[in-house]
């Protein structure tokens, strides 16, 4: 089979890019492992909302419709919006098609799959961020009456037995399941490292709101200090919720959530945690600042000041004075521990030399290294929304405009950044 | 991007992100091993040597030996020729911050007057004296105070402390556990 480009993943990202090669006549195929929105479908719990406000999803040729704009959707809806959207830009998307291995180079690339292999001149993964959890070496040491799990596996605290629960990491992802871990009446000690902590709300609007209006989620790849700094930041502390409360540190100590600093190792059944703790929070109590400084600073500098509420200020994260550094695993006061500890992305089936020394696509904005490849979805791949519904748009409109003027220039590559 | 910067806190800006840069491209290059000797003198008393070190793929020293003595005043009955060993690792953790300090203000443009650290380690001494095994005996806590006089708001003083500590190799010594291998030949 043949197809001028190869799309592989028929998430938000890989459809977004369906809809911009539709618009220039640039004959593709969307290959998927399984359903469209697979991940959205099949790797998420149950309670996960998106961070994201409802209006915040404008996709090429298609956005959100309902009555609710200001609301979070659930998976359900989620799947359904990213569903509605193949069918609206009538993208050709062939599902339960695995892609086993992508080979080739300058002449263009054969897609091998679990229905047969495509042949293409260029070829765009679009398969996600957060394919595999990262779980932390130390994780082979956690003494075997623990219970461990990754949040993909996770779907809600009825799965786990009786008991404490260690939740390891407190970005969206950990303070989420921390917060409905101990409502459901198992104790969870939260494990701290380094986070990015942002109020759900601030003077009477949502922070995304903010961070769209003040230009914060379109700061360009190629205009931030250190690029590989950026890409590498843990997910804001956010839940999406109809009552738009904030999931953060105090919130969670309010509830009895038990911080504890960084798991820095596991010997003879004892884990123990880094003393880092105050300032882990310190630095993320002070990078929230500097936002809402930039907030209000656009709120004085647009002439806005009497639309919105005041400016203010949150109390510190509270961290007790001397937090332990130790906790002995076999003592039955844990009994899961959840691995909250991020994602990466799984491009093991692609046979192409693009990898850095750290197993990442080396690119520029999304432009891969291999002549013809582009990757789309990944944290600040060309802007800080990149990893959000609502970067896609921008990216696939850039990626599809180099793809389209490489596949012109039989070769000739435009300057990534140009685009 | 800072060669016209007034600001001058003694920091060679330039070079370390040049060599951020250099390492990236030869990341074994960054592998680094600091080396010291110590030789006994008498009763708690020893001498510490610092010279050579490994480092940018090959053999480095210091432009000179660096000696520290260390021993135990005269309250625990030692003739107190130095430092004890728990203060220099007190004189550790200071110097490290505050060196990043220095670096982090200048990469941030920010120029520094004064910078005073304080810093105090909390110890049951019945630990290393065997009288009680569940205390430990090392530190039970460290406290740290800075004075600052800059150019820039309490809180950019506050950003570059916290950023030096997150970039601070004793900091991290200290807060993380590390493996200990002691051989004897």
């Amino acid at each position: 089979m043949d197809a001028t480009t190869v799309i592989i993943g028929a998430g938000h990202a890989g459809l977004a890019m369906s809809r911009r090669l539709a618009e220039r006549s640039i004959d593709h195929v969307v290959l998927e492992r399984g359903e469209v929105a697979n991940s959205w479908r099949t790797e998420r719990w149950d309670s996960l909302r998106l961070l994201t406000p409802n209006w915040q999803s404008r996709l090429p040729g298609y956005g959100y419709e309902g009555e609710e704009p200001d609301g979070f959707r659930d998976m359900a809806a989620t799947v359904a919006f990213i569903e509605r959207y193949a069918e609206v830009v009538a993208a050709p998307v062939e599902t339960h098609t695995t892609v086993t291995s992508v080979r080739g180079g300058d002449d263009g690339y054969e897609v091998a799959t679990s229905r047969g292999t495509w042949r293409a001149r260029s070829v765009v993964l679009a398969s996600g961020a957060c394919n595999i959890p990262c779980v932390p070496a130390v994780a082979g040491l956690v003494p075997s009456g623990i219970a461990t799990l990754t949040p993909m596996e996770y779907r809600n605290p009825d799965q786990l037995g009786e008991g404490g629960v260690m939740v390891v990491g407190a970005s969206a992802t950990g303070t989420q399941i921390a917060d409905e871990v101990h409502r459901s009446g198992r104790p969870v000690t939260l494990s701290v490292g380094e986070h990015v902590r942002v109020p759900r709300v601030y003077r009477g609007r949502d922070i995304k709101w903010w961070m769209d209006r003040v230009g914060v989620l379109d700061e360009r790849y190629d205009e931030v200090d250190n690029l590989d700094r950026v890409r590498s930041l843990p997910s804001l502390q956010l839940a999406g919720s109809d009552d738009l409360r904030t999931v953060d540190l105090n919130s969670l100590t309010d509830i009895g959530v038990k911080l504890i600093g960084r798991l820095a190792g596991i010997g003879h059944g004892k884990a123990q945690f880094s003393g880092s703790l105050p300032n882990v929070c310190a630095l993320a109590d002070l990078k929230m600042s500097r936002l809402l400084d930039r907030i209000d600073e656009w709120v004085v500098d647009t002439g806005l000041e009497g639309a919105v509420e005041p400016p203010h200020r949150f109390e510190p994260t509270r961290v007790e004075s001397s937090p332990p550094l130790g906790l002995d695993l076999t003592s039955g006061e844990i009994r899961t521990i959840i691995w909250a500890t991020g994602f990466r992305p799984d491009h093991s089936w692609l046979d192409v030399p693009v990898f850095d020394r750290r197993g990442r696509i080396r690119h520029d904005g999304g432009v891969v290294e291999a002549p013809g490849m582009y990757l789309m979805g990944i944290p600040f791949l060309r802007r800080r929304k990149s990893s959000l519904i609502d970067g896609a748009a921008d990216d696939a409109r850039d990626l599809s405009a180099h793809l389209a003027a490489w596949l012109d220039g039989n070769g000739r590559r435009p300057h990534a950044a140009e685009v | 991007m800072h060669t016209t910067s007034p600001v001058d806190n003694g920091v060679n800006v330039e070079a370390l992100l040049g060599a951020r840069e250099a390492l990236s491209e030869a990341p074994e290059a960054a592998r680094f091993q600091w080396r010291a000797t110590c030789e006994w003198i008498n009763g708690t008393h020893s001498r510490t040597d610092v010279e050579g070190f490994f480092g940018l793929g090959e053999e480095q020293k210091h432009r000179s030996r660096f000696t520290f003595d260390a021993d135990h005043p005269e309250v625990f009955a030692s003739e107190d020729h130095g430092a004890t060993p728990v203060e220099i690792v007190l004189a550790g953790l200071a110097s490290c911050l505050t060196a990043g300090i220095a670096s982090v203000a200048q990469m941030r443009d920010i120029q520094l007057r004064s910078v005073t650290a304080t810093i105090e380690g909390g110890m049951d001494i019945q630990g290393i004296l065997g009288m009680d095994g569940d205390v430990r005996n090392g530190f039970d806590g460290i406290k740290v105070k800075y004075e600052i006089d800059a150019d820039a708001t309490p809180e950019e003083i506050r950003a570059v402390v916290a950023q030096s500590q997150k970039r601070s190799a004793v900091y991290d010594i200290i807060t993380n556990p590390t493996n200990v291998a002691v051989e004897v030949n």
